[in-house]
């Protein structure tokens, strides 16, 4: 990649410049201020997360990344209200965060669906914990099942779905109670390359269909440029935010994307940011040899 | 394709029918051995079973004697020159064969007590399953609730676990002369003991099993709304039920273990009256149809049980 000529990754069309300007007019929905996090350890206090400052607009796509241990799991997790900050604090809608609320969906690596409900009553389960009746729930899931393209699995259990599969359910499951922002941490991590970038074109569909605010956490590069208006890219010990990149990859995007300089030149940076090269190098394997078998063509 | 591989794969599964094979091979198995102990005469045999006493005058026709001692009377009666007594070798009478007990597990349903006023085996049997119901059931109502609390409530697990290992590692049968004293001689004793041997080993059981589910289906209940009732009624009891349903299977086996025990207590009753009984005329073919009756209620119920559970949790089918 070093041997290509790339542009600066800060370099923007003016289509994309302007598509930020309006991003940055419209209304902040989650406000993350000045967020800490300590763990006390057994050898002294550990800081997951130190001074994480950041702003999400409406309708637009976060994505954060980092190298693993920096903390970004941490960061979801307090965000959904499923941990808590040891300082500063995070506003929705100008509301402080205290706890877990379906105005904050969440899907996780791990599926997470009800094993003992059947899709349609997965999807529906969130409305009824909210006290929706039983018929608007029922009507709204069978939307959400279409929308996901499962219609023929409504009455399907989870085990009997693929990984794929499954993870649209919980995006459906978690879009059915209209929450304000759509947090998902790591959701493709589980699943096999080609199902990733199906589930990724599935995902910024449905972003498009859907009045939606998300942050999607990776450790997947092509993955973090490829969905996301802003990279927020955390540092480790303690996690911090090293730098917010704006990507500069017009939108629609397509896999096609994925080698034009633009989409090239901002990979470059996030890898120059996570994989810092003086980094790597004490991690070199030593050099023992145990055949020259066939040495010719190697 | 190696066949010898095939049976003896290491944690790889059997065809159904090589299952179904061995299932019956497990039974099969420990039958041939009885069968070969009861019906091979020079496999074990310790006695012999008088055909023609001779000349000794104790021995009777089908008088069951030592090997030994018919050996030596004969050496007697050799150097008396009277005439030797005859007989074939014999297993000791507590060592039915298989064709008895079967034999045995007919008539006893239809043999008369010996006493006019004590129960049929029938009777003794639905006594038994009476027992062990209200106790089970009893246990049920109060464990399982407060052993889902335990694996909820951080609260309850203090509170409550470590009292509860504290007695049982008390065995329930201790607690036997106590009941009578409490409780009387009849039922309620052994209902109690039922209970004791069951109760607490459920809520620790239970709120294992509680404990062991997953936590991000809680987590991922409360981003979809779910406060704490909710998470209790719609996440925590669905999600155990199968593993709380194969529990209680377990810990209905051990039920009965404790039944034998319970029924002892007071005014006996029940299947171990009834074997204690049959013991008490020597009528050994009689005790062990009780028993082997014993194993084929527990493993019909469970079987039943498991049946059942396999229309309750279709999810839980993939195994």
């Amino acid at each position: 990649m070093n041997n290509l000529n790339l542009p600066s990754y800060l370099e923007q069309e003016p289509d994309v410049r302007a598509r930020f300007k309006k991003i940055r007019q419209r209304p902040v929905i989650l406000e993350v201020q000045h967020l800490g996090k300590v763990f006390p350890g057994a050898d002294g206090d550990i800081v997951a997360l130190h001074d994480i400052l950041f702003n999400i607009h409406r309708r637009e796509f976060i994505c954060v990344i980092g190298a693993s241990g920096c903390g970004k799991s941490t960061l979801i997790r307090i965000l959904a209200g499923l941990d808590y900050p040891t300082s500063g604090q995070v506003l929705l809608d100008n509301q402080e965060v205290k706890g877990p609320s379906p105005d904050r969906g969440m899907v996780f690596q791990g599926y997470t669906l009800f094993p003992w409900l059947t899709i349609k009553k997965n999807i529906m389960f969130g409305l009824k914990m909210t006290n929706h009746g039983n018929n608007y729930a029922e009507e709204q899931a069978l939307q959400w099942i279409d929308l996901v393209g499962l219609s023929n699995f409504a009455n399907a259990y989870p085990h009997e779905l693929s990984g794929g599969m499954k993870q649209r359910v919980a995006i459906a499951r978690a879009l059915a109670n209209r929450p304000r922002i759509l947090l998902m941490d790591e959701p493709f991590g589980a699943l096999d390359a080609q199902t990733r970038s199906q589930m990724q074109a599935y995902l910024l569909q449905i972003w498009r269909n859907v009045d939606i605010t998300i942050l999607f956490i990776t450790h997947d590069l092509d993955e973090a440029v490829y969905l996301a208006d802003r990279i927020v890219v955390l540092g480790t010990h303690p996690g911090h935010i090293q730098e917010i990149i704006e990507v500069s990859v017009p939108r629609p995007r397509n896999p096609d994307q994925f080698l034009t300089p633009q989409f090239l030149a901002t990979k470059k940076r996030l890898e120059e940011l996570i994989h810092p090269p003086e980094k790597n190098r004490h991690e070199d394997l030593p050099m023992i040899r145990l055949t020259q078998a066939g040495d010719e063509v190697i | 394709m190696n066949t010898r591989k095939h049976w003896f794969a290491i944690r790889k599964d059997l065809s159904g029918q090589r299952s179904w094979l061995l299932g019956l091979c497990s039974f099969l198995l420990p039958l041939c051995i009885w069968s070969l102990v009861s019906y091979t005469p020079w496999i074990w045999h310790p006695m012999v079973r008088i055909s023609d006493p001779g000349g000794v005058a104790y021995f009777q026709k089908d008088m069951l004697v030592d090997r030994e001692i018919f050996n030596k009377e004969n050496a007697f009666m050799r150097e008396g020159g009277e005439s030797e007594a005859r007989g074939e070798p014999a297993n000791p009478i507590y060592l039915p064969a298989p064709h008895q007990v079967v034999q045995a597990f007919i008539t006893a349903f239809q043999t008369a007590p010996i006493r006019r006023n004590d129960p049929w085996l029938h009777q003794s049997i639905l006594h038994s399953i009476t027992v062990i119901f209200y106790g089970f059931t009893l246990s049920a109502i109060l464990g399982v609730p407060l052993g889902i609390l335990c694996g909820t409530f951080a609260f309850f697990t203090r509170i409550i676990e470590p009292f509860i290992d504290f007695i049982r590692y008390m065995p329930a049968p201790a607690f036997g002369a106590l009941m009578v004293a409490f409780l009387g001689i009849a039922d309620a004793p052994k209902v109690a003991i039922i209970f004791i041997g069951t109760f607490f080993q459920m809520v620790l059981v239970v709120g294992n099993t509680t404990r062991l589910l997953d936590k991000s289906l809680l987590e991922a209940a409360q981003t979809l709304g779910a406060t704490s009732k909710k998470l209790i009624f719609h996440v925590i009891v669905p999600g155990i039920l199968p593993n709380l349903y194969r529990d209680m299977r377990i810990l209905l086996g051990w039920a009965w273990t404790y039944l034998i025990v319970a029924e002892l207590i007071g005014a006996s009753s029940g299947i171990s009256w009834f074997i204690n009984q049959q013991a008490k005329y020597r009528n050994y073919d009689n005790v062990f149809a009780a028993i082997v009756m014993i194993g084929i209620i527990g493993l019909t119920t469970d079987q039943i049980l498991r049946f059942i559970g396999h229309y309750l949790f279709p999810w839980e089918r993939r195994n």
